[in-house]
């Protein structure tokens, strides 16, 4: 599928908080919001802006894993709760672990397509810190192979994640290495610091390169390769938007300079029973970006910003070399060099990603969407990099497990 | 027999106790380690937990199960290779739950001391009742065949009136542990020239696996820890009495506690200290000791009155702080008792009137959370706060001075007086023991 048939368009973005550590209203002992509150935050946020639920055809919820996180199953059933006026609607739940919420947008995008829908509501939330993080790494391994499980990591993922990082060391050199991935984890915090929703919005360090170059990995305490800074948060978070088409758009009245075009999507997954083909390449998401720019017909340098899936540092990294920006082995110095720092070439994660804004595991994906549309529209406040009509467009690419489940998205502002 | 071997029956004697949950704790997790070791397979490991308390065996099991949680999932790296073969434990919760019940397993809790006849050790924290000691000893030993060696957790009466009164002819020891055992890294070990080296070997493996930081002490009541606490205890009160001639009562406890906590850069004030170990146990403890003082006498009688009131302190079965001199919210000091009418007056009616007498504190001064971890500064802030301190012409000042010289006398005293090998020695146990930021002996102020 080359072109999209048919116009589709995304508006009225919300992200709630990312509730975790870092935050302070954030305190592990006290009660917290579940996870109804963020559905219903999320989805009343959006549909706030689109004149009401009955503007909406349908409803899509992506979730990785609230069945073990807050032992909740058929989510769609909440879709109704965010307005009565959803009731007796269509309502899917998708999961794509760590991509469930950009599955839950082109879910929402093929209803467009087929012309089965106008206007859909996309809803991502994941609700994680109901569980302390080492029986939370359980729930999270399930975006693995079982079956890898038990000779896994206790921290499954940051052991995943390790072992790239100690391929990527052993063959470009460990210093080199981690000079990338401190310039990435820099990045995130001062970016996450101009969003007022961002779990590291309010974090105070001075000199974060230093905090970072003190923290040496230690196998014996976490993981051999990497060290907490290298890792996104443990979040609870939603994000909401609608999907649709050029009729839906009118239907909510919102003018073409508030929306964003779907330009072109690429889903790929590779078989989850197979390990990398190598360790320091992330070929799914190879593939898929190169699909979406290809079907978009550009090229990656008329590309604005990215909103990628640095779940880990080295993810960042290895991020920027699929998409092309570097050669194999020359991300960490792109990254050092400061090209997808908000002033650089390609502006990366410009609200923090998952590693400054936080990582809602099955929601990542719809708040990237309202990242995009953000900036795409110039309504990112503090936040907001320059855009121009020379070089539009916006990138989203989540990624489900290690390297298996990826959606590339590329959008550009609706009236441009 | 291996150290292995003999950790394969033990028995905790006042298990449900303060010390002895901490104790059994420790020992338990020690034992499911040495279960789980290859070369061990087959073996059976047994702990018996005695006390004379059913309620209280019953509330150490939930302790117990909550605190090996805790330790598991601290410990799940090294739990998922040690269940490496164990094909049916695949998420670190299977492994958590797996290790707890290792542990419990191992626990046999009772209050029948026929349970500790087959034991290799038996580890005491009963009350500090010298003559019940040396009964329960006997007992033990007489029916017994295994020559059994007793582990103490007194922390005042001399080893040696123990092995002499249960005729153990050097099979025990003093292993005195500091409150709580399980976070405390201190254990003071104690020995009298008829311990055995072996007893002694096997104490030193014992406390390194369980992480702990062994200070020898002599076989003098009171040992380092409490030789130091109890006079530091009496001369707090002595000032606060002296202070009281010119003040109310009241009035005079909060600067006295003040001085000892802020003034002096320690965890809590002395008051507060009494507070937590318990009135009753630190009256008990002084009891114990001072027979053996020919020339101190460390008594006061405003302890014993405070006793005769009912008036304790010491901890809820929950770990939160009973009144005592001070009655505490949240466990917060916030009201000062007044014997004369058995009332509790709140600080804060003459807390500004107080801290005004004793005048501001030195401009260098932080409290002491801050200054016993700034790891490397620590030195350095000491003694810019304590020249300035000496430099100043306030009542604080003064009091805090005299403070700290008693407490540097009683530090030289434990030397002199062959308690403590060395200054080292009491200042380790002050610091590791007491947490206090500095230890007594010190030259700030000289």
């Amino acid at each position: 599928m080359k072109n999209l048939r048919r116009k589709v368009y995304m508006a009225a973005g919300y992200n709630t908080i990312s509730l975790g550590t870092g935050r302070k209203e954030f305190n592990p002992k006290k009660p917290r919001p579940d996870i109804e509150h963020y559905i219903k935050e999320a989805g009343q946020g959006t549909l706030k802006q689109i004149g009401g639920a009955k503007n909406i055809d349908e409803g899509v919820i992506g979730n990785f894993m609230a069945a073990r996180f807050n032992k909740q199953g058929h989510l769609a059933g909440f879709i109704p709760m965010i307005d009565e006026g959803l009731q007796y609607k269509p309502s899917t739940r998708v999961e794509g672990a760590c991509a469930s919420g950009a599955l839950a947008l082109t879910t929402g995008i093929k209803s467009i397509l087929a012309e089965t829908a106008d206007v859909v509501l996309a809803v991502g939330v994941e609700v994680q810190n109901t569980m302390k993080a080492i029986y939370g790494a359980d729930v999270l391994a399930g975006a693995g192979w079982f079956k890898n499980r038990k000779n896994g990591h206790a921290f499954f993922f940051p052991g995943q994640f390790s072992d790239r990082a100690k391929a990527y060391y052993e063959k470009y050199g460990m210093e080199y290495a981690r000079s990338g991935m401190k310039q990435w984890f820099v990045n995130a915090i001062e970016n996450a610091r101009l969003c007022p929703t961002a779990q590291e919005y309010e974090n105070k360090v001075g000199d974060l390169g230093a905090l970072y170059d003190k923290m040496r990995p230690n196998g014996k305490a976490f993981v051999d390769s990497l060290n907490v800074l290298d890792c996104s948060k443990v979040s609870d978070a939603a994000s909401g938007i609608v999907i649709t088409s050029e009729e839906g758009l009118e239907r909510c009245g919102i003018p073409k300079d508030q929306a964003v075009e779907v330009i072109s999507i690429a889903q790929v997954e590779r078989n989850i029973t197979n390990d990398p083909p190598d360790k320091t390449e992330l070929t799914a998401i190879k593939k898929a970006a190169k699909q979406a720019i290809e079907n978009a017909g550009i090229s990656i340098n008329d590309l604005a910003t990215a909103e990628v899936h640095d779940c880990f540092s080295i993810a960042g990294v290895l991020t920027t070399e699929a998409l092309g920006f570097a050669d194999p082995g020359k991300g960490a110095q792109f990254v050092a060099d400061g090209n997808t720092a908000r002033d650089g070439k390609i502006p990366m994660n410009t609200t923090g990603g998952l590693i400054g804004w936080g990582h809602p595991t099955g929601g990542t994906g719809v708040h990237q969407a309202v990242t995009i549309w953000e900036q795409l529209t110039g309504i990112a406040g503090d936040a907001q990099i320059e855009i121009s009509k020379e070089r539009p467009y916006g990138m989203t690419i989540n990624m489900g497990g290690d390297d298996v489940t990826v959606v590339a998205i590329i959008y550009k502002r609706a009236d441009w | 027999m291996t150290y292995d071997e003999r950790l394969q029956n033990v028995s905790v004697l006042g298990a449900a106790g303060k010390m002895g949950s901490g104790i059994l704790l420790l020992t338990a997790v020690e034992m499911a380690d040495l279960s789980l070791k290859p070369e061990n397979k087959g073996r059976t490991y047994s702990l018996n937990a005695i006390d004379v308390s059913s309620a209280g065996l019953a509330g150490l099991m939930r302790y117990l199960k909550a605190q090996v949680m805790k330790i598991a999932e601290k410990k799940t790296v090294l739990l998922r290779e040690l269940y490496k073969e164990r094909k049916d434990l695949i998420e670190n919760e299977d492994i958590i739950n797996e290790y707890i019940f290792e542990v419990l397993n191992i626990v046999r809790p009772g209050t029948k001391i026929e349970a500790t006849y087959d034991s290799n050790i038996i580890f005491e924290a009963i009350i500090e009742n010298k003559d019940l000691k040396i009964k329960l000893f006997k007992q033990i030993d007489d029916n017994n065949p295994n020559k059994p060696w007793f582990f103490t957790n007194t922390s005042s009466v001399p080893i040696h009136l123990l092995d002499e009164g249960a005729n153990l002819n050097g099979r025990v020891l003093g292993f005195h542990f500091y409150n709580p055992p399980a976070i405390q890294r201190l254990v003071e070990l104690i020995t009298t020239g008829n311990t055995s080296t072996e007893m002694i070997e096997f104490a030193n493996a014992y406390a390194k696996n369980l992480k702990k930081i062994i200070v020898p002490s002599n076989d003098k009541a009171g040992f380092i820890g409490n030789g130091h606490f109890m006079r530091d205890a009496l001369h707090g009160i002595n000032e606060a009495e002296n202070l009281s001639k010119d003040m109310p009562f009241v009035e005079a406890l909060y600067m006295i506690n003040k001085v000892s906590q802020d003034y002096l850069v320690r965890p809590m004030g002395i008051f507060q200290l009494i507070d937590y170990v318990g009135i009753d146990v630190v009256t008990f403890i002084m009891g114990v000791m001072n027979p053996h003082l020919p020339n101190e006498d460390l008594h006061n009688a405003l302890l014993d009155n405070m006793i005769e009131m009912e008036v304790k302190g010491g901890q809820n079965s929950n770990g939160s702080q009973k009144d005592g001199f001070l009655k505490y919210e949240r466990g917060k000091p916030v009201a000062i008792f007044n014997p004369d009418t058995k009332e509790y007056i709140y600080i804060s009616g003459f807390q500004a009137k107080c801290d005004e007498k004793l005048g501001a504190l030195p401009q260098s001064w932080k409290p002491w959370k801050v200054v016993n971890f700034s790891r490397g500064k620590k030195d350095a802030m000491l003694e810019a706060y304590f020249n300035e301190l000496a430099e100043m012409d306030t009542l604080g000042a003064e009091l805090a001075i005299n403070y700290n010289a008693e407490s540097n006398e009683i530090g030289a005293l434990l030397v002199s007086s062959g308690v403590a090998n060395s200054a080292d020695d009491v200042n380790t146990v002050m610091l590791t023991g007491f947490y206090h930021a500095y230890g007594p002996i010190n030259d700030y102020l000289k």
